[in-house]
């Protein structure tokens, strides 16, 4: 059984990107466009790993995140924050809110591939 | 026969002489070596007391009164025991208030009233004009004289002359020339003229020695001593009654007495000894020496003027000869050639003396009291805008000596023949008398007003021109004769010479009797009545308690410390070696050996505070000095004397607070300046940090899309297309965002370029809707325009215009409805504005909205949808632009009933603002 | 301030003596025919108390 992905981003365009991307490393999908969208599908839909865009409205992605961690039901789902602010301290904000990874946008493709790939994967 | 051009000569020569001595004296002055900083100089200067009438006119009172003319040298002698308080306290408070004049002093005294400063100016020269026409009357008359020799004959038999024929009037101008020279060299107009005393010392000596030359040659070379000389005078008819006691108990007396007082108070309060006496004292010390050898000069001076005028009597017995001139007439007789040319140039340095240093002090009253307070209150002459006033000052003193001594010339033509030299003198005496109450009484008594001042003394004067001045003139032929036998207006009791019917006097007693009874009396009555103002009262303190002020005024401290606690003191804020030095050095210039020998007088107290003000600032020092000084407890006078220096501090701490209140509105000021600059710099990060995230989205897709095109070469048609459509609209919008950052930085550095031309705003709003013609057919929106017809046009960048309206156009189409769409344009005239409104029927914008969507990057859309498209820079962009014209851009809206975005141009304005650019 | 300093009340005292030595009744005393050493009394009077008080006056503040 393919591991379950959540992408959450409002920009459509890279939406389609990344579900391309993850379904062409083979596995399956959902979307959400904003953070109220993404912690329902969370609960739903009980990704493995959501790949979390911090501009998002309604809530950002580092609210999205600390929400999931506090809850102990997402504790071991993964989280990467996409952000297109490549700050080392948004970078750190969005580690210290329970992040596993963070990756800025823009990103070389394999590279993010690469690191879905090994939070999944051990 | 003695030469007219050699007596000339000789006088000009000595005239010569005394200037010479003036200019090293101001030369040493001015190098710092005073040759008049010692007591003998100064006790010299003041026998400038001695005048013409001195040593003419003793001898011919003399000659008529026998020792009556003594009271007018006793006087002083006896006045002048009391000096070292009286007029030590009158050189003090003078020194302390750098006060300049006789008329300065009192009008100081009484709250620095200029009317007071005034009226003793005009009293002053009126009552000391006759007295400067002696002194040319004198040197003329001798002059005249000695041009005779050996001949002995009196000008008076002689036919009168025409101005231009008339010795005085030369000798009138010399004076006044050499008065000129001598007072008003200076161009700093200082009021001290050491050259001057130098030269005024100089005269005393040589009138002295010329007078005695000639009692010498009377008593011991034309008789056999005093002995000889008086018995053979009790044998003459004509010179006993002189040696005989003087007569009647009451007369004789009353009027010794009152010439005595006269004197007393002609000596300190005639402006030429209140100048050389207070004005021009070196150091208040001198007193010391000169009190005893200024008397001991008047008895020298006056031991041989019976004695002379006892040999002009035995020697001329028909009385052809006038007693005035025995001086000169006695040696002339004898054919002593020399001598009489001595005792001419006595005569003449006793009349130049008085006449340069009396009307040195006139003419700086006269400028200072009468012409520079006249000038200052005419607005015309602006005086007070003129930095450099010395050589104006210098001109009216100039001119001031120049009247002064020509109004003496002219008595002395037109009144000066009726009276011998005594009579005018006297009234000289009596007019300065009157300032006695208003000055003895302002330094003794606080009390004293200016009311009280003003009214007494406008008494006195009032009185003495009645009582000696009128019959003066009345004598002169001035007034009609009458005036005096039967009083004015036939009545008895106003007769100038009997006033109030009292009889039995002289005419000199008789008016300083009248005159002080009213200058005292209401002197004292007003002052008793009326009340001080303040600055009244401060000067009055600050007169009366000059000798309770320490050295310097500023901070009296009454009180008792230790030697070695203020040397301390001192040590602790300069350093023990500058301390010790400093203290050394005050002992020495009160003639101490050592500092141990120092009294901790309330002088060293101001020395030590002087030198911690130094270093420490006055206020300060005070205080640490008030920490080691036991203050006494302080009469009345010195607590309003401090709550005096008390408002003055209260004023500056004002000041002050007014200053930090300043301060403190520029503090807060610049905070709020760098509260602003720290807003714009993280608005700048803000805004970097946003334009990075716009910019790096686009990024994202184009690079990502390329990527997976790249390493998925088998994509299938379909799926490829779709990407690289997104590339390309990505790459699109990534162009326009760029554009429109630069634009908007362009724009809000004010680095844009306006290419204004003449417009019509219809024009540019149809080529905006042809431009976005096929926006309207994508999403089906209708479009309708109401253009007002006859819109001025106006003046601005065509393109940017266009911009504007594009801008709003597309966001109009954007977000109308999605099925009816419809965008309403509207263009009018209103007021002086021109205005255009673009409305659309979509979901509109929430008021707290309004605003921010005309911020950077700040997009409202519905956020439940797709994000809106666009930079977030348009509407910014539109605002700057419209803005630059001076016109505003705003929307109107609630939601659910569509937007009005609307912005007007001034008509005027744009056109006024585009000239302006265009130069 | 080297010298002592000056007594006041000998100068009062002092004019006090002069303006009775000159002035009536004093005065009068001397106001009388007849001479000393030929000069006539009250020219000798005046002149020796006028050098006498002056005499006085530099004894008391010198």
């Amino acid at each position: 059984m393919n591991k379950r992905i959540l992408i959450a981003d409002d920009e459509p365009n890279i939406v389609t990107l990344l579900e391309f991307l993850m379904q062409q490393s083979g596995y399956d999908i959902r979307s959400a466009s904003n953070g109220e969208d993404a912690l329902r599908a969370v609960s739903e839909y009980h990704p493995h790993l959501v790949l979390l865009d911090v501009m998002m409205p309604l809530r950002n992605g580092y609210e999205v995140c600390q929400t999931m961690r506090e809850s102990p039901e997402f504790d071991d789902v993964k989280i990467i924050m996409l952000t297109a602010k490549g700050r080392e301290a948004e970078m750190a904000k969005g580690l210290a809110s329970g992040a596993d990874a963070y990756v800025t946008k823009p990103f070389a493709t394999k590279e993010l591939v690469e690191t879905v790939k090994r939070l999944l994967e051990p | 026969m003695l030469q007219g051009w050699v007596v000339v000569l000789v006088s000009f020569t000595y005239l010569g002489l005394l200037f010479a001595i003036a200019y090293f004296g101001d030369r040493r002055a001015d190098q710092g070596r005073s040759i008049i900083a010692n007591p003998y100089i100064y006790a010299l200067s003041l026998a400038v007391y001695a005048t013409a009438w001195t040593f003419y006119g003793s001898v011919g009172r003399a000659a008529s009164d026998g020792i009556g003319f003594l009271p007018i040298y006793l006087g002083p002698t006896l006045v002048i025991i009391l000096w070292w308080m009286i007029l030590r306290k009158i050189v003090r408070i003078s020194k302390t208030n750098r006060i300049t004049s006789l008329a300065d002093f009192i009008a100081s005294r009484y709250g620095k009233s200029a009317a007071l400063a005034g009226l003793v100016t005009v009293i002053l020269v009126l009552g000391i004009v006759p007295y400067i026409s002696l002194q040319l009357k004198a040197v003329s008359t001798s002059f005249t004289i000695l041009l005779q020799y050996p001949e002995v004959a009196m000008p008076a038999q002689r036919a009168p002359e025409t101005m231009l024929q008339d010795t005085a009037f030369y000798v009138a101008l010399t004076l006044a020339a050499f008065t000129i020279a001598f007072g008003t060299r200076h161009l700093d107009a200082s009021e001290r003229h050491e050259g001057l005393v130098a030269a005024i010392a100089f005269e005393s000596v040589v009138k002295l020695l010329a007078f005695l030359a000639v009692g010498l040659f009377v008593t011991f070379g034309m008789y056999h001593g005093f002995g000889d000389l008086f018995s053979r005078g009790f044998d003459e008819p004509a010179v006993a009654p002189l040696l005989s006691p003087l007569e009647g108990p009451a007369g004789g007396y009353a009027s010794w007495v009152w010439l005595t007082i006269l004197s007393m108070l002609a000596v300190m309060f005639l402006p030429r000894q209140f100048q050389v006496a207070v004005i021009e004292n070196v150091d208040e010390k001198h007193l010391r020496t000169a009190v005893w050898l200024f008397p001991l000069y008047m008895l020298a001076i006056n031991i041989f003027v019976l004695p002379i005028a006892v040999g002009g009597l035995m020697r001329f017995p028909d009385a052809a000869v006038d007693g005035d001139t025995f001086v000169l007439t006695l040696p002339m007789a004898e054919k002593q050639q020399a001598l009489a040319l001595f005792a001419f140039i006595g005569g003449l340095s006793a009349a130049t003396g008085m006449v340069i240093v009396e009307t040195i002090a006139l003419s700086t009253m006269v400028c200072n009291d009468l012409v520079m307070p006249a000038l200052l209150r005419m607005k015309r002459f602006r005086l007070a805008e003129h930095e450099n006033l010395s050589h104006l000052l210098l001109s009216i003193r100039r001119y001031a000596i120049v009247i002064i001594i020509l109004l003496g010339y002219g008595y002395f033509r037109l009144a000066g023949e009726a009276y011998a030299l005594v009579s005018i003198g006297l009234i000289s005496f009596a007019a300065v008398a009157q300032f006695a109450p208003a000055i003895l009484g302002g330094i003794y008594w606080k009390g004293a007003t200016r009311a009280g001042a003003l009214s007494g003394l406008s008494a006195g004067f009032v009185v003495w021109a009645y009582t000696l001045l009128l019959p003066a003139f009345a004598r002169s032929g001035w007034l009609p004769e009458p005036f005096l036998t039967e009083g004015p207006f036939g009545i008895t009791l106003l007769k100038p010479l009997e006033l109030f019917g009292l009889t039995g006097l002289d005419q000199i007693t008789h008016a300083m009797i009248w005159s002080m009874l009213a200058n005292v009396g209401i002197y004292v009555g007003v002052s008793l009545r009326g009340h001080q103002s303040v600055i009244e009262q401060t000067q009055a303190s600050l007169f009366v308690d000059i000798f309770k002020q320490t050295s310097e005024l500023a901070s009296p401290w009454r009180g008792t410390a230790s030697v070695g606690e203020l040397q301390g003191l001192v040590a602790r804020f300069l350093g023990p070696a500058r301390a010790a030095d400093a203290f050394r050095q005050y002992a020495r210039d009160r003639g101490l050996k050592s500092a141990e020998d120092l009294n901790a007088d309330p002088g060293l107290v101001r020395f030590a505070e002087i030198q911690l003000a130094g270093a420490i600032g006055a206020s300060s020092a005070r205080v640490v000095v008030s920490s080691v000084v036991q203050e006494e407890p302080l009469g009345i006078a010195e607590v309003m004397n401090i709550l005096d220096e008390a408002s003055q501090v209260i004023a500056y701490s004002r000041q002050l607070e007014s200053k930090s209140r300043e301060l403190e509105a520029a503090t807060a000021e610049l905070r709020a300046a760098n509260e602003r600059l720290k807003e714009l710099d993280r608005m700048k990060n803000d805004f970097i940090s946003t334009v990075s995230h716009e910019l790096r989205t686009p990024l994202t897709s184009i690079r990502a899309f390329s990527e997976i095109l790249h390493a998925n070469p088998g994509l299938d048609r379909e799926q490829r297309s779709r990407f690289l459509s997104i590339i390309i609209k990505e790459s699109e919008r990534l162009t326009r965002l760029i554009a429109q950052v630069l634009d908007l930085a362009k724009i809000e550095s004010g680095q844009v370029e306006w290419h204004n031309s003449e417009l019509g705003m219809q024009e540019v709003i149809e080529d905006a809707l042809t431009a976005t013609s096929q926006l309207f057919k994508e999403k089906a929106v209708r479009v309708a325009t109401r253009i007002e017809p006859g819109v001025p046009r106006i003046n601005a960048d065509r393109d940017r215009l266009m911009q504007v309206m594009i801008n709003l156009l597309s966001n109009a189409v954007k977000f109308s409805d999605k099925e009816q769409g419809l965008v309403q344009v509207t263009l009018r005239t209103l007021g002086d504005t021109l205005r255009v409104d673009v409305h659309d029927n979509g979901i509109g914008i929430s008021p707290e909205n309004h605003e921010v969507i005309f911020e950077k990057f700040r997009q409202v859309g519905d956020t439940m949808t797709d994000r809106p498209q666009g930079t977030g820079l348009g509407l910014p962009i539109c605002r700057q632009i419209i803005n630059h014209y001076g016109g505003a851009l705003w929307v109107e809206s609630r939601l659910g009933e569509g937007a009005t975005f609307s912005f007007t141009l001034p008509l005027e304005r744009a056109s006024a603002r585009v000239s302006k650019v265009a130069s | 301030m080297g010298k002592h300093d000056v007594n006041h009340q000998h100068l009062i005292a002092l004019f006090v003596l002069g303006l009775v030595l000159f002035n009536y009744p004093l005065l009068s005393l001397f106001n009388v025919p007849g001479t000393v050493l030929g000069i006539p009394v009250l020219y000798l009077y005046v002149f020796a108390a006028w050098g006498a008080v002056i005499g006085l006056l530099a004894w008391i503040i010198e």
